[in-house]
């Protein structure tokens, strides 16, 4: 059985999720076909914050749901309740 | 326009960026830094921003606003970084013929950006720290430095 193809995508993380990963961007890996909820699964255990406390999430700027299928080079940002203003 | 900046917006003229000859109205609300919060003493404000969406997300709600109100022109910039007591985090413009619209306007953009535009303050106390937004949550990612 041939393995899934991978693509990559960009992590942009911001205010406590900035925090609590120490680093404000990073590149991932993940297969064709995977969802914004497969890259959580995959990041929560590095950043442990995205699955406990969750929040928004904005794939090439635009908030999507977990369903969201990724392609290659997207920019998937994840987003604590937000306080402008 | 509809801008994040990483510096002061005392002396940015929104005035002129939306006020043309039909309007009898324009309104400028700036949000600024309190000293007190929660009962706490603010030392000062961090705002952190994901500057390309939430330009885009302000430009939204600017659309927003234009389908609902007969108003002529809308500003929103908000700052990025560390903020003193009295200083604007946010400084919203409306211009409109009628002074009604823009002040009914004017509250729905500062409504709305709370809720939608991805930005974050943070309240340095003498104490301790804490990024806000998870008040009402159950779990916070980032705990109370203050301990």
């Amino acid at each position: 059985m041939t393995p899934a193809a991978q693509i990559s995508v960009q992590i942009r993380l911001f205010a406590s999720y900035r925090e609590a990963a120490g680093t404000r961007s990073l590149e991932a890996p993940v297969s064709q076909g995977a969802t914004v909820a497969d890259l959580v699964e995959l990041l929560a255990e590095r950043i442990p914050a995205l699955r406990t406390a969750p929040g928004l999430i904005a794939v090439n700027y635009t908030y999507v749901q977990p369903d969201f299928e990724l392609h290659q080079g997207d920019e998937v940002a994840f987003i604590p309740p937000v306080s402008g203003g | 326009m509809f801008k994040v900046i990483d510096g002061p917006l005392e002396g940015i003229d929104l005035e002129s960026e939306v006020r043309t000859d039909a309007d009898g109205a324009i309104i400028v609300f700036r949000g600024v830094a309190r000293r007190y919060s929660r009962g706490r003493d603010v030392v000062h404000l961090e705002y952190e921003a994901y500057a390309e969406m939430a330009e885009k997300v302000m430009a939204q709600i600017g659309e927003e606003i234009k389908a609902r109100w007969p108003v002529s022109g809308v500003a929103i910039v908000h700052r990025t970084g560390v903020l003193e007591i009295g200083q604007a985090s946010v400084a919203i413009a409306i211009a409109a013929p009628h002074r009604g619209e823009a002040f009914e306007a004017t509250e729905y953009a500062i409504d709305r950006l709370k809720q939608i535009v991805p930005i974050w303050k943070k309240e340095v106390w003498s104490d301790g720290e804490q990024w806000i937004g998870w008040e009402h949550e159950q779990h916070q990612v980032t705990s109370d430095h203050s301990a």
